[in-house]
């Protein structure tokens, strides 16, 4: 895949708070990046520094104040229904509350399948059936999110997300919520999603995992993009001084 | 000691102690004029049945359009629909009633007293429905309609499929609870001449002066329908109860 975005602007009103007036938080600040043609692309950076709302408008769930966002040439739409038929051809997780509770593993596999991509119930699960055994989560389908742990929660809402057989995927900080020893096994689908050619955009703090998996790295602190680089040459960028601290503070820990 | 030993125990007791205390009073029991009336006192106990049923369908159905105005995000529904809560919750039953059909039903030409009762009731009950459908809808966190978007549902579909489903099983002991409190609210509809269980006591009373007699099977009847309705309540919370993942 090949992201350009060109001048990219977020705002967001907030609302007026005891005594506080109502203002405008400018989240994205004329942001600008240009990848390559690469299979997966990296965000880092500082929490608040626009990670995460710079994804969201990529995976087309926000529309930007202004500015424009163009996959392999194809410019994303602006108005809602536009989007929503985007969105259906590319997955997204984020880092938590991705399942519906009152479904088990299985439903809400299928439920994207049967009602927005017009399968119905005997073609869905077929469809569902080898890669829940390949990742090992067939014997947990039957249950609800609630009896699932947050890693195997996680690893059914990335399945969730393959099945519709999308052109590429948006994670959002996918291994955040959970706990050190669930983290690796998420992170392995990933890996392991990558080795068979998926394209994804991926917001992680996991430093390692990022340069492992990542063709490019985008660092986006203060709404913009000071750096981008290959993954390789990433870790060796020391110019920027906010690349230097934020380096050190997460290879450090 | 098994809870259904200790419940006989308890109301053993406490029957004991009710039966004592009219014991002492020296009260001349006369059952038997108030049986004479048994078809009366039955008929208005289903008029009871229906009068809450009526209401209780009509009243989720007013709760509902009223949840949907307060949560619409337009400024004129949004304030409609809070006068339209806060006066009804602010105010008594008795008083909506006496307003509502001596003064408006009369005005609007609404003679059929039955059709106004249940709708006054109705309009009463829904009130405390739009509150707690808007609790149930506003339970629903923000990041499962995100996720609903995420995969590409429509705003109907995000309702149907993912925020009904679970707003529903929510509110559903509530639902029920209110309509135990429908069932004795609609006591008060006896102040308008509407010939349910109440009155139908009431006037037994006045043909008998037989007062306990009338008014013991009075209470009874409303157990009947309330204890069951509030079992039916306490299981809904237990079968609809699940962790929100």
């Amino acid at each position: 895949m090949n992201l350009l975005v060109e001048d990219l602007v977020q705002r967001f009103q907030v609302p007026g708070r005891g005594g506080r007036p109502a203002g405008t938080a400018t989240v994205l600040d004329h942001l600008s990046l240009a990848t390559g043609e690469i299979g997966t692309l990296v965000l880092v950076g500082p929490s608040g520094g626009g990670k995460s709302t710079l994804l969201r408008i990529l995976a087309g769930l926000d529309v930007p104040t202004s500015g424009r966002v163009s996959f392999d040439g194809q410019p994303l739409p602006s108005d809602e229904e536009s989007l929503r038929r985007y969105r259906r051809t590319v997955g997204t997780v984020f880092q938590a509350y991705n399942l519906f509770p009152h479904l088990t593993a299985m439903q809400n596999l299928l439920l994207p399948l049967i009602h927005v991509h017009g399968l119905n119930e005997a073609a869905a699960r077929e469809r569902v059936r080898e890669p829940l055994e390949r990742f090992r989560l067939a014997e947990h389908a039957h249950k609800r999110p609630a009896e699932l742990s947050g890693g195997q929660k996680q690893r059914i809402a990335i399945l969730r997300a393959l099945v519709v057989q999308p052109r590429r995927l948006f994670l959002d900080e996918p291994t955040s919520a959970l706990d050190p020893e669930m983290r690796a096994e998420v992170l392995e689908m990933i890996a392991e999603v990558r080795a068979e050619g998926a394209e994804f955009v991926l917001v992680t703090h996991e430093m390692a995992f990022a340069r492992r998996v990542a063709d490019e790295i985008a660092f986006v602190a203060d709404g913009r993009v000071p750096v981008l680089a290959p993954a390789a040459d990433f870790f060796n960028r020391q110019d920027d001084p906010r690349v230097r601290s934020f380096l050190q503070l997460t290879l450090t820990t | 000691m098994p809870r259904w030993l200790a419940h006989v125990i308890v109301v053993a007791a406490f029957t004991a102690a009710v039966a004592a205390a009219f014991a002492r009073v020296d009260y001349e029991w006369n059952w038997a004029a108030v049986w004479d009336y048994r078809q009366k006192l039955l008929q208005g106990w289903l008029v009871t049945v229906a009068l809450s049923l009526a209401a209780l369908a009509t009243s989720i159905v007013v709760g509902g359009v009223a949840a949907v105005m307060l949560r619409s995000g337009r400024p004129l529904l949004e304030a409609a629909a809070r006068v339209y809560v806060e006066l009804i919750r602010g105010t008594p039953l008795l008083v909506q009633l006496l307003i509502g059909f001596y003064v408006v039903a009369t005005a609007v030409g609404l003679e059929n007293r039955y059709v106004a009762g249940v709708l006054l009731l109705s309009l009463f009950s829904g009130a405390y429905m739009a509150e707690i459908f808007r609790g149930g809808l506003d339970a629903i966190p923000k990041a499962q309609i995100d996720s609903g978007r995420a995969i590409g549902l429509t705003r109907w579909q995000s309702l149907r499929l993912v925020v009904l489903p679970q707003a529903v099983r929510l509110v559903l002991p509530a639902v029920a609870g209110q309509l135990v409190s429908l069932v004795k609210d609609s006591s008060l509809l006896s102040v308008i001449a509407i010939s349910e269980f109440t009155l139908a006591a009431q006037e037994v009373n006045s043909f008998t002066y037989s007062t306990l007699e009338s008014y013991l099977p009075l209470a009874a009847g409303y157990l009947v329908l309330t204890l069951p309705l509030s079992a039916l309540a306490r299981w809904l919370e237990y079968r609809f109860r699940y962790e929100t993942a």
